[in-house]
C-alpha cells in the first residue's frame, strides 16, 4: 500500500495527516477529509464575493486557502483598463468556474460558460464543501425539493456558498432547509425531514408562482427563463451524493493514528 | 484574616504522598476537551483542565495579512496567546506583556514543526489562543486546545501535540502543577510531545532541578502526554461521531 492524499510515511509506516475516514483502494491509503477549508478542482462551479479590484482583474474570496483573481479576459464583457469597477465591485457576488490550479497555490477561475455571471440579489448561505453533495441530493433531488417547495432560485458552489433568491419567507425557508443539511446532513432520511420541515411551513402563495415575478434574472448568463434553477456543478461530481464509497470507509480517526501498518 | 505580609505556605505534600488537591505525584488533574466549540472558526477547541478554562480558534490557511510576511514555500503559522484580564484573581492588565509574547512565540514554533506547512504556500494559519481562566499550565492546556482545533480545521499534521508540565513540589517531582503548586514549588517543566515520533517540541525550564530530577520530570511528562493524547483524540472522535454512527443503517 502506498500512503496516497491524507497521509504521510515515515519509516515505512503511514500515518494519517488529517481528521477523516480511512480509505483504502489499493495501492492506495487515504484519509477522506472530515473538515478543511474548500480545494478548488477544475471545472468545479463555485459562488464567491469579490474582494478587490485592480485595473485588469478582481480578486474573489472562494473560501479557499487564498484569494482568487479573475481576469477581465475571462468575463464576457469588453472592458477597458481600469474599468473593472464599473462591472464588479467588492462585495458582489459571483459564479465561476474553476479551470486550472498552479503549483504556487494559484486558482485559476473565469466568468464564460453556461450558468456563470454576476449574481444580483438574493443572499449568500454557507455549508461546509463536504456537506454539498447532501444540498444537492441524488442527481439534483434535494435541491429540486427545495426550489420547488420554496419558490426560490438556488446556485449550488462546489465551494459551500449557496446563493439563494426569492421572496423574503422563501429565502427563510430555504436556508433553514440548508441549515437542517448541514447539521444532520449524516442521519438517514434527510429528504423526508427536509420535506416535512418545508410542508410544514407551507403558506399561500410561496410557491412556484411566486418566482416568475419576484425574481430578476441572472444577467448574461442565463438568457431568459429556464426550466432548471438549479445550476448543477459538472455531472461527475453530483454522481456520488452518499459519500464515500460504501464499504470503505473505516472510522473517524484523528491525526497521527497510525491507520495501517506496511 | 490579617494575611497581608504573612507568608503562609500551604502544605504542598501530605506524609501519605497526597498532594493539595488530593491527587499523588502522578497523577493529572480533570482534562474535558470538546472540539468544534465555534462556529465561525475554521477549527476551535474548548479545554477545561482543572481550573483552566481555554478557548482556541483556527483560521485558514488564509491570505497572509501584512503581506511581507508572506512565504512563498509555505503557509505562515501565526499562534496568539491571550490571558483574559479576568483569567486571574489579580485584574491582568489586558493585551501583549512580554510573557504573552514569549509563550506565543515558542507555541507558533511548536506548531511549525508538525504542521505540513509547504502543502500551502503563501497563506496563513492563524491560532488564538483566549484564557479564560488561569490556574497554573495554562500554556500547556493553550496547545492542546489549540491542537485539537488545528485538526478540527483540518490542517494536515505530523500529529497532535498533547502537552503538560511537570514540577517539583516539596522535593518530589510532580506532574501537572495547580496554582499553589507552582507558587510555592521550585521548578516548574513545561512540555510537548509529538506522540508519533517520541520528540519534544516544546520544552522549557523555569527553578532548579538536578540532571536526575530533568530526566524523571521528561519521563513523567512524556507518560502525562500520552493520556492526554488520548483525551484529544476521543474529543474529535466525539466531534463527527454522531453523523459516522447513522450512517451505515442510512439504507434500512
Amino acid at each position: 500500500m502506498r500512503p496516497g492524499p491524507g497521509t504521510y510515511r515515515v519509516d515505512g509506516r503511514i500515518y494519517a495527516s488529517v481528521l477523516g475516514l480511512l480509505q483504502r483502494r489499493p495501492p492506495l491509503v487515504r484519509i477522506v477529509p472530515l473538515s478543511g477549508r474548500y480545494i478548488p478542482k477544475p471545472r468545479d462551479v463555485v459562488v464567491g464575493t469579490v474582494t478587490d479590484v485592480q485595473g485588469t482583474f478582481w480578486l474573489l474570496d472562494i473560501g479557499a486557502p487564498r484569494w482568487t483573481p479573475l481576469h477581465m479576459t475571462g468575463t464576457p464583457w469588453k472592458i477597458d483598463f481600469g474599468e473593472t469597477g464599473q462591472y464588479l465591485r467588492v462585495g458582489d457576488a459571483v459564479v465561476v468556474a474553476v479551470e486550472s490550479i498552479e503549483a504556487t497555490g494559484r486558482i485559476g477561475v473565469t466568468m464564460l460558460g453556461e450558468g456563470l455571471g454576476k449574481l444580483e440579489g438574493g443572499t449568500i448561505a454557507t455549508i461546509s464543501p463536504a456537506k454539498v453533495p447532501r444540498v444537492i441530493g441524488r442527481s439534483g433531488s434535494m435541491i429540486r425539493t427545495i426550489t420547488t417547495l420554496t419558490g426560490c432560485k438556488v446556485v449550488v458552489g462546489q465551494n459551500g456558498r449557496i446563493w439563494v433568491d426569492g421572496s423574503p419567507e422563501g429565502i427563510i425557508r430555504a436556508r433553514e432547509c440548508l441549515r437542517l443539511i448541514e447539521e444532520e446532513g449524516q442521519r438517514s432520511g434527510l429528504t423526508e425531514r427536509v420535506q416535512a420541515y418545508l410542508d410544514s411551513t407551507q403558506t399561500p402563495g410561496s410557491t412556484h408562482d411566486h418566482r416568475s415575478h419576484v425574481l430578476g434574472e441572472i444577467p448574461h448568463s442565463v438568457g431568459g427563463p429556464r426550466e432548471a434553477e438549479v445550476i448543477l456543478p459538472p455531472p461527475a461530481d453530483a454522481a456520488e451524493p452518499e459519500g464515500p464509497a460504501e464499504g470503505s470507509e473505516d472510522d473517524a480517526r484523528p491525526d497521527g493514528a497510525p491507520p495501517d501498518e506496511y | 484574616m490579617g494575611s497581608i505580609g504573612a507568608k503562609e505556605v500551604p502544605v504542598l505534600l501530605s506524609p501519605e504522598g497526597r498532594r493539595i488537591d488530593g491527587r499523588r505525584l502522578d497523577e493529572l488533574r480533570p482534562l474535558k476537551i470538546t472540539a468544534g466549540a465555534l462556529h465561525e472558526a475554521d477549527g476551535s477547541a474548548y479545554v477545561e483542565w482543572g481550573a483552566n478554562k481555554v478557548m482556541a480558534a483556527v483560521y485558514g490557511p488564509r491570505e497572509v495579512h501584512p503581506r511581507h510576511l508572506q512565504q512563498n514555500n509555505k503557509a505562515i503559522v501565526q499562534c496568539r496567546y491571550n490571558m483574559a484580564a479576568f483569567s486571574v484573581d489579580e485584574r491582568k492588565r489586558p493585551g501583549l506583556d512580554r510573557r504573552s509574547q514569549e509563550i506565543s512565540k515558542v507555541i507558533s514554533e511548536a506548531f511549525e514543526s508538525v504542521i505540513f506547512a509547504e502543502e500551502y504556500p503563501r497563506t496563513s494559519i492563524d491560532v488564538y489562543i483566549e484564557v479564560l481562566q488561569a490556574n497554573a499550565g495554562t500554556r500547556c492546556a493553550g496547545i492542546v486546545a489549540a491542537s485539537v482545533a488545528l485538526a478540527d480545521a483540518g490542517i494536515p499534521m505530523v500529529d497532535l501535540l498533547p502537552s503538560v508540565a511537570v514540577g517539583k513540589v516539596a522535593g518530589e517531582i510532580a506532574l501537572d502543577l495547580k496554582k499553589e503548586e507552582d507558587n510555592y514549588g521550585e521548578a516548574d517543566v513545561p512540555m510537548a510531545l509529538v506522540p508519533q515520533s517520541g520528540r519534544l517540541v516544546l520544552l522549557q525550564m523555569e527553578g532548579h532541578l538536578t540532571a536526575p530530577e530533568l530526566a524523571r520530570a521528561l519521563e513523567l511528562g512524556v507518560r502525562g502526554c500520552r493520556s492526554i493524547y488520548e483525551t484529544m483524540k476521543q474529543a474529535l472522535r466525539d466531534r463527527y461521531a454522531t453523523g459516522e454512527a447513522a450512517e451505515p443503517q442510512g439504507a434500512a
